[in-house]
């Protein structure tokens, strides 16, 4: 398959980065860029602080020290909705879904941002807010319909197979149209099958929205294939940048594997 | 227009554009909600289509390959190759590529049109054995913006062509559908075929039309009928029930929005006009009596009470017997409690007519739609007759015949007990194969169906199985696995399975289980399993296969003819049988030849009665002798019943 995106410039610049709770060091000093439209891995045994990497981009936590630069603009603290607004959206490890909500419904919170309306008008229906209902429907199913959950749409997020819910998780991320995606462990407790399809609709959302996307995984294999740049994190600090290939040969990142795995 | 004879497909087309524009002619659900294409778009989607076809030099007489579920641009494209004289030929859509090249070569096919990424592909990758595939059309470019091959066009693309050439050339496409005759080839289905290559099914506008108008005018169909595509395209069956008679009949078609939403998509149409190969009935029973096995126990009660009322009465009600007032009261209270509910989540409360075909349908099966009140009826056909030989007529139905011959069919039986045919819908021949339709049709146009057969009292058919299949078991006795395996298959645990015995001294089986209603089952009783292996190897899950193999033996010892193919032993497949392995054709028939030489070390295991297993389980025969017989993991022994008078529970 001939892949044709052009990766551009960098949209999302980490320098320096630190990050401590306490007496615990969860980043020091780490600096990498995301480019445009690349697929970006971050990866590390368990505890490396990848997930605390991606809370500080999307404002969660906030540095101690460092910055994060996002289409050129510094921050010194943003709030996790002042990144949404920027078009930030994230997937998470443990699913923060709605289980009692129907799979639409779920999707549709993701477009709230984009909401003029307000609440009372959404509430009884009036015109400009109906219309504006069925405009933000439209752009859900075309989500639903892109990553294949057209037969549970109306069903209970609770009553779903964990593989399908990561999936809602994706879509609702998905609603928002965000420019830069960051995806937590996106793979983690789905069988082969299950990883194989997500690989490809992270592939899809690349390709078909021309998505930045930031992943975490700990499986190496799948991140291999997947990603165009690799972070590797140990222990808060980066220990290695680079392609697939390069991050693969490099003797730091087998000892860290091979380090975790004996542990 | 004058009428020149709606003889062909192209002609109907524009017939309905005409008289009936703005009625709706084929739905696609998309994006949740259900598009309409009227008859007025439909004949200029055809139309701009077959201009797109013609202006890359689509010739008459030439062959499109269409690939894909049922989709409406789909659906246009075999209409649009019919415009310019062209023969569309469907695939299977879950064909594997290598499965294609054969057809692809075979048919000399320079055009296709494929649904999506899926299917482009499978066909980039045998194009170096496809030389002669020149343009590839694409209905949904997802996933295909990088693909830079210059075969590859989307239909999008196509259609902006065919518009422009139209422009170009305004009289073209009037002068080509006028061009057509009711003797051109319309159409070419292979068959499965359970041995061999497949054979290309050529066949005519008139034998599709005639077959489909005479058995839509039997059933009394008309525009207002809504049918739900939801079956492969490269079947006969979906060509003549939702291609051939909407054109016929100028009624709606339905396309699902995935294969896994056809259930909910049924209930949000309501098809009037139904039909399901036994297979797909079999599904939907299991699912019903699994949901009721987890439902309350008042409504299971409700549910199995008024079942057996249903089962009692429900059938001769259909039939508009006469049934004593009492039954008919209980019935109309079943209906309100349990048969209208069920049939309004079957999506069935609105079909007036359904047909089960493809192969047999097990007598319990059948009935149980029967009893709810769904007008289900039994057909007999197949490629080369252009479906309809036999079909039930309403009020005249019974489980174990197809009925009489339909409308214009000849049907004799031969010496040997072989169905053949003579009709209107035979087809004119094997494509590129003379030896074989030779083989299968004598000169004055009789077709031999390889059914073996005899028609009953009231001249309905019987049909009792493939003709090559049908064998005789050491003792003589007649030996029918195909009647066997649909007893077994009624038992919702069981999805499929084949029956040995000829020139055998017993009869045996193997059984793949259904993992969906198996497994259900061991969950409710906390049963841990990892998968279907697993769950096959399990001595619960055996002995409830024995439990469903020893009914139907009990059912067979009724049988004076049928009670010495009682099944002595079986073994639960380690894995399903699967159309990828070759086991099943793609219309999920068992090919009982393979799978016996595949699998000989098994049936060894089976009559060689000892095999290297630690299970023994003591067997008592019916003619009292008594012995242990080894199993190996999974094989197992059923007990068989002396040919008796009265059924054992």
């Amino acid at each position: 398959m001939t892949t044709a995106r052009k990766i551009g410039e960098p949209v999302l610049v980490v320098d320096n980065v630190s990050l401590s709770f306490g007496g615990v060091r969860a980043l020091s000093n780490v600096s990498f860029d995301v480019r445009r439209y690349e697929i970006r891995a971050i990866i590390g045994p368990n505890g490396a602080g990848k997930s605390s990497m991606l809370n500080v981009i999307n404002g969660v936590y906030h540095p101690q020290s460092g910055t994060v630069t996002h289409e050129g603009v510094t921050r010194r603290k943003v709030d996790p909705h002042e990144a949404a607004a920027h078009g930030i959206a994230r997937t998470f490890q443990s699913l923060a879904l709605f289980k009692g909500m129907s799979v639409l419904d779920n999707i549709m919170t993701g477009r709230n941002l984009r909401m003029r309306s307000n609440l009372l008008a959404q509430a009884i229906r009036v015109g400009p807010a109906d219309r504006e209902e069925i405009a933000h429907r439209a752009v859900v199913e075309r989500i639903i319909d892109f990553l294949e959950i057209q037969h549970v749409r109306k069903t209970p997020v609770g009553r779903l197979p964990y593989g399908l819910q990561k999936r809602v998780d994706l879509a609702r991320a998905l609603a928002m149209e965000p420019a830069l995606l960051l995806l937590d462990e996106p793979m983690a407790g789905m069988n082969l099958e299950e990883k194989q399809d997500m690989c490809r609709f992270i592939l899809d959302v690349n390709e078909e929205f021309g998505t930045t996307i930031v992943l975490i995984e700990h499986d190496m294999s799948v991140v291999m294939d997947l990603s165009d740049r690799v972070v590797v994190l140990d222990y808060g600090r980066l220990i290695a940048d680079g392609t697939p290939d390069e991050v693969r040969a490099n003797p730091d990142v087998i000892s860290a594997y091979l380090g975790a795995a004996q542990a | 227009m004058a009428e020149e004879g709606l003889d062909t497909f192209p002609r109907l087309l524009l017939h309905h554009a005409k008289v009936r524009p703005d009625r709706p002619a084929i739905r696609e659900k998309d994006l949740g909600i259900w598009q309409t294409f009227t008859w007025r778009d439909v004949a200029d989607q055809v139309r701009a289509i077959a201009c797109g076809l013609a202006a890359h030099g689509f010739r008459r007489g030439e062959h499109l390959a269409i690939v894909g579920n049922n989709r409406p641009q789909l659906y246009f494209a075999i209409t649009a190759a019919q415009c310019l004289g062209g023969i569309p030929v469907p695939l299977y859509e879950d064909a594997v590529a290598a499965e294609m090249i054969f057809v692809l070569q075979n048919a000399e096919v320079r055009f296709a049109l494929v649904e999506d990424q899926e299917q482009v592909d499978k066909l980039l990758e045998i194009l170096p054995q496809c030389a002669a595939l020149e343009h590839v059309y694409y209905d949904d470019p997802r996933g295909l913006r990088n693909y830079t091959q210059p075969q590859l066009a989307s239909v999008e693309q196509l259609k902006a062509l065919g518009r422009e050439f139209d422009r170009a050339h305004s009289d073209f496409f009037e002068a080509e559908v006028a061009k057509g005759r009711a003797a051109d080839t319309a159409a070419m289905h292979y068959t499965s075929g359970t041995t061999g290559l497949p054979k290309g099914v050529v066949l005519t506008h008139a034998n599709l039309l005639e077959t489909g108008k005479g058995a839509a005018e039997m059933e009394g169909l008309n525009e207002t009928e809504e049918v739900l595509a939801y079956l492969p395209l490269a079947w006969i069956g979906q060509n003549i029930f939702s291609y051939t008679q909407w054109y016929a009949c100028g009624f709606c078609v339905n396309c699902p929005e995935s294969a896994a939403t056809v259930a909910t998509d049924m209930r949000e149409i309501g098809p009037t006009y139904y039909f399901a190969p036994p297979r797909v009935l079999e599904a939907l029973l299991t699912q019903v009596m699994i949901r009721m096995e987890d439902a309350g126990w008042v409504k299971r009660k409700m549910f199995h009470h008024f079942m057996d009322v249903a089962r009692r009465v429900g059938g001769r009600i259909l039939d508009g017997k006469a049934v004593p007032l009492g039954d008919r009261l209980l019935y109309a209270l079943g209906d309100f409690l349990v048969y209208a509910p069920l049939r309004n989540t079957l999506g069935m409360s609105r079909v007036r007519v359904a047909y089960t075909a493809g192969e047999a349908i097990g007598p319990d099966l059948f009935s149980f739609y029967r009893a709810l009140g769904i007008n289900l009826k039994q057909l007999y056909g197949s490629t080369e007759t252009s479906v309809f030989v036999c079909i039930q007529p309403n009020g005249q139905i019974k489980a174990d015949t197809v009925g009489p011959p339909a409308p214009g069919v000849e049907l004799k039986i031969t010496e040997a007990g072989e169905i053949v045919v003579r009709s209107p819908g035979l087809f004119r021949e094997y494509y590129k194969n003379p030896e074989a339709t030779a083989e299968a049709k004598t000169n004055d146009g009789w077709f031999q169906t390889g059914d073996a057969g005899y028609f009953d009292a009231d001249g309905h058919l019987k049909i009792i199985d493939r003709a090559k299949d049908v064998g005789k078991l050491a003792d003589g006795t007649l030996f029918a696995p195909k009647y066997i395996e649909n007893k077994l298959k009624f038992f919702p645990f069981i999805k499929e399975t084949v029956a040995f015995g000829h020139q055998r001294e017993m009869a045996c089986a193997f059984i793949n289980i259904d993992m969906e209603a198996v497994g259900n089952w061991a969950e409710r009783r906390n049963l841990p399993y990892s998968g279907y292996q697993d769950l096959a190897c399990k001595p619960e899950v055996i002995e409830l296969v024995r439990e469903c193999v020893e009914k139907v033996n009990a059912d067979l010892a009724a049988d004076p003819k049928l009670a010495n193919s009682q099944i002595h032993r079986f073994v639960i497949l380690h894995k399903e049988l699967d159309a990828d392995d070759e086991e099943l054709t793609r219309t999920r028939k068992v090919r009982r030849r393979f799978i016996a030489e595949k699998y000989h070390v098994l049936i060894d295991a089976l009559y060689g009665g000892k095999s290297e297993c630690h299970v023994e389980t003591p067997v008592r025969f019916e003619d009292g002798r008594a012995g242990t017989v080894k199993a190996n993991l999974h094989i197992a022994n059923a007990k068989v019943f002396p040919l008796v008078t009265r059924k054992a529970a």
